[in-house]
């Protein structure tokens, strides 16, 4: 956040009279304010997208009407309307765990925007651990799921809370190492060092070079898994088991899940943007955000598309694609990453 | 082992083949009919709301027996014999002034098996759709015009408006 | 140490009456044991609307609006069904225009019908667009249903001695037009749907009916004809016709996983369409001149009798029991379900599956629950 706090140091007065401590925290409250407007915005934008996308996969037209020019108004319609709903917990259920757990899987996703680099200068916290953080932090969503699924009270809402935490366990372990054969050219978990790496010209991106371009499938197929999204969506399954976990939630907790879904949805794709497609780099005549986000949306775009094309997988087919075929698959490319890094030693992006 | 493989190259391969024709759908045009801005022309034979236009009727009753929920409650009763003589549409003479002629549209099945017997082509189904009301009572509809010569005692099947408790 | 003392509870789920799933209102209780399904008890009757009780009550003509609510979907199958059973005890023939205009409604019916049932079975597997282009060709026939005797889902079309109402100027070309356009549709879903192989690993090896079980559990349709049986009553006793049509009847082939399961009945169903898009061109273009109601009295009066007449509905065998006292209203109209009859195989099927796969059988199987529960 030094960029931010350069900004803040030139423009506003009396601003380089505060102490130290302070002068660091403020830019970095600022940073994460801004993240967390951009967690709470995206779903707004990202529900509206899927509906219309949905709908005109399937010959319909979707939301027309909320706000005049085909429906754009429609998701803060539904966020009022969710607002104003009960507020109702299930008689017996846990109700410090119920009311915990919505915020917890909120958290899981919202910490590990953090380390997103938007730009050049513009990451909130350039941790030189980057991507062991994302990876320990997300797995935080699981903790809140099986909470979710628990405190419910609800045999439907226990089935999906485990299946989920099932699902998302197993495919942490693929997209761990898809990431790891990127870092292995890179030599540094800093996410600003890894978009550097591939500077120099759109060739010189990961998804172009030959071991990180499989891997960067069997990552996308992981975190499919991790979001819950078709064919992966057992957790939701919305003609087996209701709602899954989040069956008893109703109004602004329902609100919370919702929105850490599709919060989570933006995330992975920007860390696959970030690991494999150049971050925020991209010819001159956009700037550098611009660029990382449109990327990101392409994705959360195919995202979309694979939802609306494909049936579900069931509990033990899912668990023999994560084990029996990403597993070994992935194995496979970081030995062959390894393998490549010492023959170039290093030398992959000169 | 090769089906290991085989099964893998066969899920990527119809995975992309399936995205390729929901691809092709987001471009088509879609087929919504944006009602209630844009509404459609049904066809005349539609069986929608029941009309009856009382002037034809000539109380034969053919329409009440031939409902197979009962929803038509008819009662008639013999014209005086100084009256005028009137004349359907058709010319048929009509012998009976109709005093009660409602329909119940909360029973109507939509089936149309009363319009067939009907001799003089009163009682007609129309393509009008947009009829919803909001309290039950108001789909009784009552057709007749005639006032009973005499005080009417409610036949037996004419039901009571059920008031709200 | 015992296996009992460490044996799990198992847990019993009830996927209750109201569920996005279930083909209307069904109760199923299951007893699982984590996912897997030990038991399946099926509660039907929430959707009983005493069918034979009210033909105790009304005319032999005010039958068939209700006839037509019990398989709302496949409406004119049902009332041919009756208008046939009742024309054989009235002994009456009817001419060749009327059994060529209840061929071709009865196989548009058809596609309607399939189309719907393959649409909720891959929105129950989890994939929402197919059901979406499903609805959309059946809003065609739809169409063509209203611009001919004015209601779209329940007709009161076939009639005892003929059907209510003749053809409008336009509808052979109207349909022709769709049939032309509703081929390629077929293809397109084969290739979404059918051949995907998500859905082929959700459906082939579960469910699977062998021969045996078919036999003895008196399962018709397509459900029989998935398991490998070629067995149609259009070919086998052939009513109104059908037996000058040239048509064939698909089986399962067991092309994936054993013979028998969820894929091969779902299959079935998909080239059922194309043999029913066969079925009416042939009558397209075979409509001869005539009158399309006989000279019935308006109030039918049959000798005492009684038969028993079935016909092949999307759904499998729909028998129909009349016994008539010779007065003006039945005295007895006892009707013969095909999904009743295949419901009563769901327990024995579902032995082993996991909750998933009790969906994915229970879409296959196609059931009703108006014509369960009547």
């Amino acid at each position: 956040m030094e960029y931010l706090r350069q900004v803040l140091l030139q423009k506003v007065a009396g601003f380089d009279q505060l102490p130290g401590s302070l002068q660091v925290f403020i830019p970095m409250l600022l940073g994460c304010l801004l993240c967390l407007g951009l967690v709470a915005l995206f779903p707004l934008f990202a529900v509206w997208l899927e509906r219309k996308v949905s709908a005109h996969m399937q010959d319909r037209l979707g939301p027309m009407r909320v706000g005049g020019w085909h429906g754009w108004a429609q998701t803060i319609a539904d966020g009022v309307k969710l607002l104003l709903k009960e507020d109702i917990i299930p008689a017996e259920a846990d109700r410090l765990l119920f009311k915990l757990a919505p915020i917890v899987v909120f958290v899981g996703g919202f910490a590990a925007f953090v380390v997103l680099p938007f730009s050049d200068q513009f990451i909130v916290s350039d941790l030189n651990i980057g991507v062991l953080y994302i990876i320990a932090i997300s797995s935080l969503g699981v903790v809140g799921i099986i909470m979710a699924g628990w405190a419910s009270n609800n045999k439907y809402a226990l089935f999906g809370g485990m299946r989920a935490a099932a699902q998302i366990v197993s495919y942490e372990i693929p997209t761990m190492l898809a990431i790891l054969t990127v870092v292995i050219p890179v030599g540094s978990l800093s996410m600003q060092d890894i978009v550097r790496a591939q500077s120099g010209g759109i060739f010189n991106w990961f998804i172009f070079q030959p071991v990180t371009f499989l891997a960067f499938w069997v990552f996308y197929i992981g975190t499919l898994a991790e979001v819950n999204r078709t064919p992966f969506d057992i957790p939701e399954a919305e003609s087996e088991l209701v709602a899954g976990y989040h069956t008893e939630y109703s109004g602004m907790r329902f609100a919370f899940f919702f929105l850490a879904e599709y919060a989570n949805m933006f995330l992975v794709s920007a860390i696959g943007v970030t690991l494999f497609w150049g971050g925020w780099q991209g010819p001159t005549w956009l700037p550098g955000p611009i660029w990382f986000i449109l990327k990101a949306m392409a994705l959360v775009f195919v995202q979309m598309w694979l939802r609306w094309t494909l049936p579900r997988l069931r509990v033990d087919q899912l668990m023999y694609v994560s084990w029996k075929v990403l597993l070994p698959i992935s194995f496979i490319l970081v030995l062959a990453a390894g393998i490549l890094a010492l023959v170039t030693e290093g030398h992959l992006n000169e | 082992m090769k089906r290991y493989f085989l099964d893998i190259i066969q899920s990527i391969w119809t995975v992309l083949v399936g995205m390729k024709i929901t691809g092709r759908h987001l471009f088509t045009r879609s087929c919504t009919l944006q009602y209630p801005s844009v509404k459609w022309e049904l066809p005349e034979r539609s069986r929608m709301r029941l009309f009856n236009k009382i002037e034809d009727c000539i109380g034969c009753g053919q329409c009440v027996r031939a409902c197979p929920v009962d929803c038509i409650y008819m009662t008639t009763e013999k014209r005086l014999k100084e009256a005028p003589p009137i004349f359907a549409a058709d010319g048929t003479p009509i012998k009976l002034s109709v005093t009660q002629f409602d329909i119940d549209m909360s029973l109507c099945c939509y089936c149309n098996l009363c319009t067939y017997p009907c001799p003089t082509h009163c009682l007609v189904m129309t393509p009008e759709y947009e009829f919803a009301v909001n309290t039950k009572q108001d789909f009784l509809y009552r057709f007749a015009k005639d006032e009973p010569l005499a005080p009417v005692t409610p036949s037996a099947v004419t039901p009571e408006p059920v008031s709200a408790k | 140490m015992q296996v009992e003392a460490y044996a799990g509870e198992e847990m019993i789920l009830n996927m209750g009456p109201q569920h996005p799933s279930t083909h209307g209102v069904l109760r199923l209780e299951l007893e699982t044991d984590g996912e897997i399904v030990k038991k399946v008890i099926p509660h039907i009757g929430y959707l009983h609307r005493c069918f034979e009780k009210h033909a105790e009550k009304i005319d032999y003509l005010g039958v068939i609006p209700f006839c037509d609510r019990m398989d709302y979907i496949a409406s004119m199958n049902n009332s041919l069904g009756y208008a046939l059973a009742i024309e054989k005890l009235l002994q009456l023939e009817v001419n060749q225009r009327v059994q060529t205009l209840r061929i071709l409604m009865a196989e548009l019916n058809r596609i309607a019908s399939h189309l719907l049932s393959i649409g909720t079975y891959a929105m129950d597997i989890g994939s929402f667009t197919p059901f979406l282009h499903c609805f959309r060709e059946r809003e065609k026939v739809l169409d063509l249903f209203e611009w001919l005797c004015g209601a779209r889902l329940l007709y009161n079309y076939n009639w005892v001695g003929g059907v209510s109402h003749d053809l409008p100027t336009g509808f052979i070309e109207k349909t022709r037009e769709f049939l032309r356009q509703f081929e390629p549709v077929i293809t397109e879903m084969d290739k979404l749907l059918s051949y995907n192989k998500i859905f082929i690993e959700r459906t082939a090896n579960v469910g699977i009916i062998t021969e045996k079980q078919a036999f003895s559990h008196n399962v018709t349709g397509p459900n029989l004809r998935g398991s490998g049986i070629r067995w149609d009553l259009r070919k086998e006793e052939p009513y109104c016709g059908y037996e000058t049509y040239n048509f064939e009847i698909p089986v399962g082939l067991g092309k994936f996983g054993s013979l028998g399961s969820c894929w091969d009945r779902y299959y079935v169903r998909v080239r059922e369409m194309e043999q029913s898009i066969q079925l009416i061109l042939q009558a397209l273009d075979r409509l001869p001149e005539g009158d399309v109601q006989e000279t019935v009295p308006k109030r039918i009066k049959p000798s005492k009798g009684e038969i028993y007449d079935r016909t092949e509905t999307p759904r499998g065998e729909l028998g129909y029991y009349v016994i008539s006292d010779g007065g003006l209203i039945p005295f007895r109209v006892k009707v013969k379900s095909p999904c009743f009859t295949v419901l009563s195989i769901l327990p024995s099927i579902a032995k082993g599956a996991m909750v998933a796969d009790i969906i994915a059988i229970i879409g296959s199987i196609d059931i009703v629950m108006g014509e369960i529960d009547r």
